[in-house]
């Protein structure tokens, strides 16, 4: 699929039923285009990891994530070598008495061959041959050490590794990278630079709305708008954990899937807990009153415009 | 590609000088993709400049509000402004001069005290205001910064997840080195390797309170928190009065002068009332409890006087002292009698902290230093006097 402008990427997230705003859309337009990283900041349930599967549905490519912890080496992003196997190779050729015949140089190139090479994330993402570029999501950057960062920097400034006993890998069309970060920490300047930046907001009302009609089909309109109207009255609550898309669609589908028409107190009350996950913001609606709720849910779903 | 004096260019150089005077950093780099996407998107429309300059100058969710004042300003006047025009509505909104009875600094008349107590000079008279913020006495420099400069901020080392080689046996094999060697004695592993997990220090967030009643103490531990910052990793200094600010990163300049100089710059309320409880819930919300307070040595530095409801405050003491390894209070106010019935505030958040370290001198900093690196095993309530 081309995506010659920000239109075309709007309609076509649109398709994979992504609802992305303008400022997102850009981003991700430039992000192709320049060929730059993506780097995603946003309350948690925004949907930032949701982009980079719409975005690997839209170039019919792969998505290869790479899940960030803390801890984490290049040995379990990048490669690795297949150690066991190595071992048992050399004991083999020693048995055969093929060792003695192949000189230790020899013996050494057969062992870091691509044979015994463990292709991480990374190196995934640069070392494709068929088909579109893939995706590359680097998911939770912050959670990773400092160090880490330096490591990721030559992958997303030039699209390279270096492996020292086999040379270095090129990417011939670059991935497209999104990364994603909740911000415990800052990311490094230097990472950041190389990167373009969008903070994901929280969807408005009627986006949102949008939203739980594509992504749950078996909610009726009246109820999606109520639903919206009911998250959007909680995250006005100054609650814990303020609800994001991912728990509205939570909620709208378990609505749905007890065949809800319509919300009420009994309703709210026994599933809230698929939108709030802290006790103490349910005692907070609980003191503002579920009626309440269900009445601002109401009057938010009965106006359109 | 574009030449040097394309409408493009153009634009990028003249909207980045609007940023870098408004106090956002724009390197160069950044400015080149910014060119790259407008040669993209073009230089017509307001939405695509706008969404292509949010996408390339910015890297921080807290400078949009900056940056959309000033592009707001730089569209409507289309052509480069100078930055003499923009630097007026700088002025006015990053920066709250507080400019009634200017007060006399000429703190070095003073008396100076006797060698015994190397207590930094805290007197009444000796307010501070933002003007004269980063002027300082040059001899309480001196003693303040060599003195803080010295304090070791360990803390208590946590086990991280990275591994690293140790010569004790049984840990875990360390396959990649013992293969390594293996090569080199003609296959034949000889000799094993072993890696543990290392340890590394845990994070120190530092709140600082810097409201009126705060005045007398928050240039010096201002001071401290700038030691802190470059003297060892993983610290993470806020200040808050009216509004928490994040100022790490204005922290991190090896030089005091600039540091401080820069954090004034980006604090914008000196000096005004406390509101404790909302502070630290927004401390709670964008930072603390997704992760940066997790684990974490947290330091507040505040008499406790709170303007809001008690009750908000000891939510949020609560919320954070449930993902925190340790909570530290350091009071720089004089302890009385019918003191802690007053401050409401240091009433609320008491129960959830577990050391309280009570003065106003250098010395309670040691003592917080002290309280910092105490072992982990006994972690209790204390409460010290310094």
């Amino acid at each position: 699929m081309s995506l010659q402008s920000v239109a075309d990427v709007r309609n076509a997230l649109d398709e994979q039923n992504y609802i992305a705003s303008d400022g997102l859309a850009t981003a991700v337009f430039l992000a192709i285009s320049l060929n730059r990283p993506l780097l995603l900041e946003g309350e948690a349930g925004v949907g930032k990891t949701e982009l980079a599967k719409a975005l690997a549905t839209i170039r019919q490519s792969e998505l290869i994530r790479l899940q960030c912890y803390e801890g984490i080496d290049a040995a379990q992003a990048m490669y690795d070598w297949d150690y066991s196997r190595q071992l048992l190779h050399l004991r083999t050729v020693e048995a055969t008495g093929e060792a003695t015949q192949l000189g230790a140089d020899k013996l050494e190139g057969q062992l870091y061959s691509e044979k015994f090479l463990i292709r991480r994330a990374l190196l995934r993402a640069i070392d494709q041959h068929a088909g579109a570029s893939p995706v590359l999501l680097i998911d939770e950057i912050d959670r990773a050490d400092d160090e880490f960062e330096a490591y990721l920097l030559e992958v997303l400034s030039d699209f390279q590794i270096t492996i020292p006993e086999l040379g270095t890998y090129k990417a011939t069309t670059p991935p497209l990278v999104v990364l994603t970060s909740n911000r415990t920490r800052d990311v490094h300047d230097a990472l950041k630079r190389r990167c373009l930046y969008h903070w994901v907001e929280h969807p408005d009302f009627d986006r949102e709305v949008e939203i739980v009609t594509r992504r749950v089909p078996q909610v009726d309109a009246t109820l999606a708008r109520q639903v919206a109207g009911a998250v959007e009255s909680l995250r006005k609550m100054q609650l814990y954990k303020p609800p994001g898309v991912a728990e509205t669609i939570d909620w709208a589908t378990a609505l749905g899937r007890l065949g809800v028409r319509e919300l009420d107190e009994s309703v709210v009350q026994a599933t809230l807990g698929t939108v709030l996950k802290y006790r103490e913001d349910h005692e907070r609606v609980r003191e503002n009153g579920v009626a309440t709720l269900v009445k601002q849910a109401f009057e938010r779903g009965l106006y359109s415009n | 590609m574009t030449t040097n004096s394309s409408p493009a260019n153009k634009m990028a150089v003249a909207f980045a000088r609007i940023l870098r005077g408004a106090g956002l950093d724009v390197p160069l780099d950044s400015v080149i993709v910014f060119v790259g996407a407008l040669t993209q998107l073009g230089l017509e429309n307001r939405e695509n400049v706008y969404w292509s300059a949010h996408a390339t100058l910015i890297r921080r969710h807290e400078d949009v509000q900056i940056f959309d004042r000033a592009f707001k300003v730089f569209w409507e006047q289309q052509i480069a402004v100078e930055t003499a025009t923009f630097e007026e509505q700088h002025e006015s909104i990053t920066l709250l001069v507080d400019d009634e009875d200017a007060n006399t600094d000429d703190s070095s008349a003073e008396p100076i005290e006797d060698e015994n107590t190397i207590a930094l000079r805290f007197s009444k008279i000796e307010t501070l205001r933002e003007k004269d913020f980063a002027a300082y006495n040059q001899l309480e420099l001196r003693e303040a910064e060599q003195f803080m400069a010295s304090l070791r901020l360990a803390g208590p080392p946590k086990k991280s997840l990275r591994l690293m080689k140790t010569n004790r046996h049984g840990a875990r094999h360390d396959i990649r080195r013992t293969m390594r060697a293996t090569l080199q004695h003609d296959g034949e592993p000889i000799e094993r390797y072993w890696r543990e997990p290392s340890t590394k220090l845990r994070r120190l967030v530092v709140l600082l309170d810097i409201s009126g009643s705060m005045e007398p103490y928050a240039r010096a531990l201002l001071r401290f928190m700038h030691a802190a910052v470059v003297g060892r990793q993983r610290v993470e200094a806020f200040t808050f009065g009216t509004r928490l600010t994040r100022i790490t990163k204005e922290l991190t300049s090896r030089d005091p002068d600039k540091a401080l100089a820069q954090t004034s710059a980006q604090v914008s309320d000196w000096s005004g009332g406390t509101r404790l409880g909302e502070c630290l819930q927004s401390f709670n919300d964008n930072w603390g409890v997704g992760g940066m307070a997790r684990g974490s040595i947290f330091v507040i530095l505040s008499d406790g006087w709170d303007r809001g409801d008690p009750k908000v405050l000891a939510d949020q003491m609560s919320r954070l002292s449930r993902v925190a390894y340790r909570v530290i209070w350091v009071n720089p106010l004089k302890v009385s009698p019918g003191y802690a019935p007053l401050a409401r505030g240091m009433a609320a958040a008491m129960p959830y902290i577990d050391e309280f370290v009570e003065g106003h001198s250098l010395e309670a900093l040691r003592e917080l230093t002290e309280v910092i690196s105490k072992d982990s095993n006994e972690r209790r309530k204390t409460v010290t006097h310094a």
